[in-house]
């Protein structure tokens, strides 16, 4: 089982933070990859918050398709980071040409368009990318977004980690979310490693999705360009957070409504009970049926923890003010966080969201049964 | 036959016969139960003349002739009577002496079931065993990541949705402006279809509607039943049990005057209204109910003088196309019980299902679409009806499911299947797997008359006589001398009996899935099926 650690800070931190936690969990990864989101950046990118950032691993030749592309639009490079690897990858990465971290500066046709629309576009962009590399595997692009990078890549998250030197003085995050794989595939598609990404929502999630297939059926009818790809089960996390969050305008309380519905028993004297039984009816394709912990990111720097209803899947929280982790393990948040306040450590239940909030003061723990505010 | 009649075409042995009854004389007490119940009068009395021939050793006496007379039973040829295989005689003989049996090769009575240039008609099902979905086998079992759940112990949520679904776009800005949201019923995804009174015995329909009830009020069941077209006895149309009850309307209208009249009374809404356009057994053909079954009581409810045949027409007459005459019933009826209760209508499977559905998609008012396959059976068809019209359940409800997903809509208008599930007794296997090829619901008519009243119809021709009111369980008969065998409250026991067994059965089936949460509808990355084009054709996995 795949094992998770994200973590959210005031200081910026190196994702080495979240590498070494990993690596105390990996009893619970088989080496088979790593995946890292982040947001929220410090160093260098501190002062670009609103400039896209592309990340992606390319081949040379895919670099020169990427730059005529960006270059036709009206892209130009603002800042980049450049990862130079030692010759010998560590034992069953791929050699990759590179590593593209780089963020650009809008057209300046772009200029005064609307928020909405610059994201649709930036959306489009990456979906375009995505598929001219399709058929030569020259360009794999796993994020373009502000103040956003993610890195993803096969083998042992602590060889990665220095083999792609993740200690660099240059990358440091508020927001840093990472997945150690455990392989359940043949095949490793880059495609398919957490945490994944749609228009400033990530999620990464441990475990099977067994509603996967008509789950996905729903998301690529929904007539949305976005909702594509499924490499993965769990990709369809990343997009019911997105369609419940963009296109139905609900909160991330609603999000554990939407995945695991109430039980009629205790919707019967919920509050809430009118909104949640028609929204259990009208979302009733999107219901999963774990067993998976979800950790995500929102577009607000919110992150959170969310359990299906099993709950068959670890996964704890806790810190102190200015800094919470979530992880798969207790023992990755001692590594990350060994001078929190144990006491305080929350382990979500069947009913539980855990979040946390980009001003970082507390965790708030969301439980199904409360009443929902409503976004009405 | 002696050797001066004269033979006619039509003339048959007892070897031309589907069914030879073969007699015990050794055993046979002559008691006459056999004879007093065989519903088609195919046995009678037979006084047999037995000679035999006695020789001494020696050459005193001469060889001499014993004539003797023995009483027996004896097998008419005459097609008209022809053994229909129920084997009531085998029920009631004290002393096993007696058996139908299977011919074994074709008769040949089929030639003549025409006399007077009738086609046969008859009730049943389809003269045809095999079943596809008995080939469809659950073949993702979760075994690491996800571990197999426990179908004893394990909380599960199986109900599905009957009703016009909002999109969730549609859903959250109707509730903020105030707007219509359809009527949506949580039922049970195994339903009991319509089965009419009238084709059904009173005792039948009362244990089924007493099943029914004690389901839902006893063990929190929210199974439904369908009455079929034949209306409502009263009673029932002004109890707090009507909520139980989807209420048929078919092109005959039989029965609609009564509920129209009780409309100010009802102390619940009905369940639903399904609009009957088209049945499984006999696509394109309209309801019958044969005049052996149109008594005082059937013609009261019915609105009808007593023992005339009731023939629905194919289709509702008073209305001049398909699409208006789905928009406009399901608005009539919509308006009668105030917009709260969901309206769909039911077809026969077909190549032009989809005609159909597309055209629900549009209408919101549309509540479901009821599929209904060439499997389904009948009170009474025409055999050639039965036996060749009409299209597999399961690639029509796959294309229907494939269809709305395409325009994503499959959670908006649920798909109701019926026809032949659990043909073959595997009912909880069937089910499952038409959901997972996206029925939202299933509904059975003949598995529940075959375990909750014993039902002697077979694919494979036995009895099936259910449309001349003579069903020797009393099942589909109105003779009170028949339907008195049937005790309403063991219908009711065994209808419990048989959802409380498929409830653990289905839960069998989706737990090692790994599902619990919500009723596996689509979910056919779990099923394969080993023929390879049947495979394609369904979009599953060929498994060998």
């Amino acid at each position: 089982m795949c094992r998770l650690f994200a973590i959210t800070s005031d200081k910026p931190l190196s994702p080495m933070k979240a590498i070494e936690a990993l690596d105390v969990m990996r009893e619970g990864h088989d080496g088979s990859g790593v995946g890292l989101f982040l947001r929220d950046m410090g160093g260098p990118f501190e002062n670009m918050k609103d400039a896209p950032i592309m990340s992606g691993v390319f081949s040379e030749k895919g670099l020169r398709l990427l730059d005529t592309f960006m270059m036709e639009i009206g892209f130009m490079t603002k800042y980049k980071l450049s990862i130079k690897t030692p010759k010998t990858p560590p034992h069953g990465t791929p050699k990759r040409d590179i590593y593209l971290i780089r963020a650009y500066e809008y057209p300046e046709e772009w200029d005064g368009l609307s928020r909405k629309e610059l994201h649709e576009r930036l959306l489009i962009i990456k979906l375009q990318l995505r598929e001219m590399g399709e058929e030569k595997k020259d360009m794999i692009v796993f994020s373009f977004w502000p103040d956003t990078i993610m890195i993803k890549e096969i083998g042992s998250p602590m060889d990665v980690a220095n083999y792609l030197k993740f200690d660099r003085s240059e990358l440091k995050a508020r927001i840093i979310m990472a997945q150690g794989r455990q392989n359940t595939n043949y095949e490793i598609n880059l495609y398919a490693c957490h945490p994944f990404f749609i228009q400033g929502f990530s999620t990464m999630t441990n475990g099977e999705n067994t509603a996967f297939i008509p789950i996905r059926e729903y998301l690529t009818s929904r007539g949305f360009h976005g909702y594509m790809g499924y490499q993965s089960d769990s990709e369809v996390f990343t997009h019911i957070l997105h369609y419940i969050s963009a296109k139905l305008g609900l909160g991330i309380e609603a999000y554990k409504h939407i995945i695991t519905p109430l039980q009629n028993e205790d919707l019967k004297d919920h509050p809430s009970a009118f909104f949640l039984k028609q929204l259990k009816h009208s979302c009733r394709r999107l219901i999963i049926d774990g067993p998976n912990c979800v950790i995500g990111c929102l577009p607000n720097n919110t992150i959170f923890m969310a359990q299906d209803r099993k709950k068959l899947r670890p996964g704890v929280v806790g810190g102190n003010q200015g800094v919470f982790a979530f992880s798969s393990e207790i023992c990755g948040l001692d590594a990350a966080l060994p001078d929190r306040d144990k006491s305080k450590d929350f382990q979500p239940m069947h009913l539980d969201t855990a979040i946390v909030s980009p001003e970082r003061q507390e965790v708030k723990i969301c439980r199904q049964t409360d009443q929902l505010s409503l976004p009405l | 036959m002696s050797s001066n009649r004269p033979i006619v075409p039509s003339t048959l042995s007892v070897k031309d016969l589907p069914w030879q009854i073969i007699w015990d004389k050794d055993k046979c007490t002559l008691c006459g139960k056999c004879t007093a119940i065989c519903p088609v009068n195919a046995i009678e009395l037979g006084v047999f003349r037995k000679r035999t021939i006695e020789t001494s050793m020696g050459l005193e006496s001469a060889p001499s002739n014993d004539f003797k007379i023995y009483y027996g039973i004896r097998q008419k040829t005459d097609p008209a009577y022809s053994c229909v295989g129920c084997a009531m005689c085998n029920l009631v003989c004290p002393n096993d002496a007696i058996i139908p049996a299977k011919s074994d090769e074709a008769d040949k009575l089929r030639f003549h079931i025409n006399q007077g240039g009738q086609p046969q008609r008859r009730g049943g099902r389809r003269g045809v065993p095999g079943s596809l979905l008995d080939m469809i086998k659950f073949i993702r079992i979760s075994m690491l990541t996800d571990p197999a759940l426990d179908a004893g112990r394990h909380e599960f949520e199986l109900t599905t949705l009957l009703g016009r679904i909002l999109s969730p776009e549609e859903n959250l800005s109707f509730l903020n402006e105030n707007g219509w949201i359809p009527p949506v019923r949580e039922i049970y995804p195994l339903m009991i279809g319509g089965m009419s009174f009238g084709a059904l015995s009173p005792n039948m329909w009362e244990g089924l509607q007493l099943g029914v009830s004690y389901l839902n009020e006893e063990l929190s069941m929210p199974v439904r039943i369908c009455t079929g077209e034949g209306g409502c006895p009263p009673r029932l149309l002004r109890s707090r049990f009507l909520k139980y009850v989807i209420l048929q309307i078919a092109s005959g209208y039989f029965g609609w005057d009564e509920i129209i009249h009780a409309l100010p009374d009802m102390k619940e809404d009905p369940c639903a209204i399904e609009i009957k356009y088209g049945q499984g057994a006999k696509p394109g053909d309209g309801g019958l109910l044969m005049w052996y079954k149109v008594n005082k009581l059937i013609a009261a409810i019915r609105g009808v003088p007593r023992g005339v045949n009731l023939l629905s027409p194919p289709t509702h007459q008073t209305q001049y196309s398909i699409e208006e005459s789905v928009a406009k019933m399901i608005q009539s009826m919509s308006m009668a019980w105030g917009f709260r209760v969901p309206i769909y209508p039911k077809i026969s499977a077909t190549s032009t299902a989809l005609a159909v559905l597309n055209n629900l998609t549009r209408n919101p008012y549309a509540a479901g679409l009821a599929i209904d396959g060439e499997d389904g059976g009948t009170g009474a068809a025409y055999n050639v009806s039965m036996n060749h019209m009409g299209h597999p359940i399961a690639s029509n409800i796959r294309d229907a499911y494939l269809n709305l997903v395409k325009i994503g809509m499959q959670n908006e208008i649920p798909l109701i299947a019926g026809g032949g599930i659990g043909k073959n007794g595997n009912l909880a296997a069937n089910a499952a797997a038409l959901i997972m090829l996206g029925a939202s619901c299933v509904q059975i008519g003949k598995y529940i008359m075959q375990a909750a009243a014993g039902c002697l119809g077979s694919e494979t021709n036995r009895c099936n006589i259910c449309n001349i009111g003579l069903c020797p369980k009393g099942i589909t008969s109105q003779d009170p001398r028949l339907y008195r065998r049937l005790d309403v409250d063991e219908v009711a026991q065994r209808v419990v009996d048989v959802f409380l067994s498929f409830d653990t059965e289905l839960k069998k089936i989706v737990a090692p899935l790994g599902r619990s949460t919500s009723l596996p509808i689509g979910m056919s990355d779990a099923i394969g099926i080993n023929d390879y084009n049947a495979a394609n054709r369904l979009d599953i996995k060929y498994v060998v």
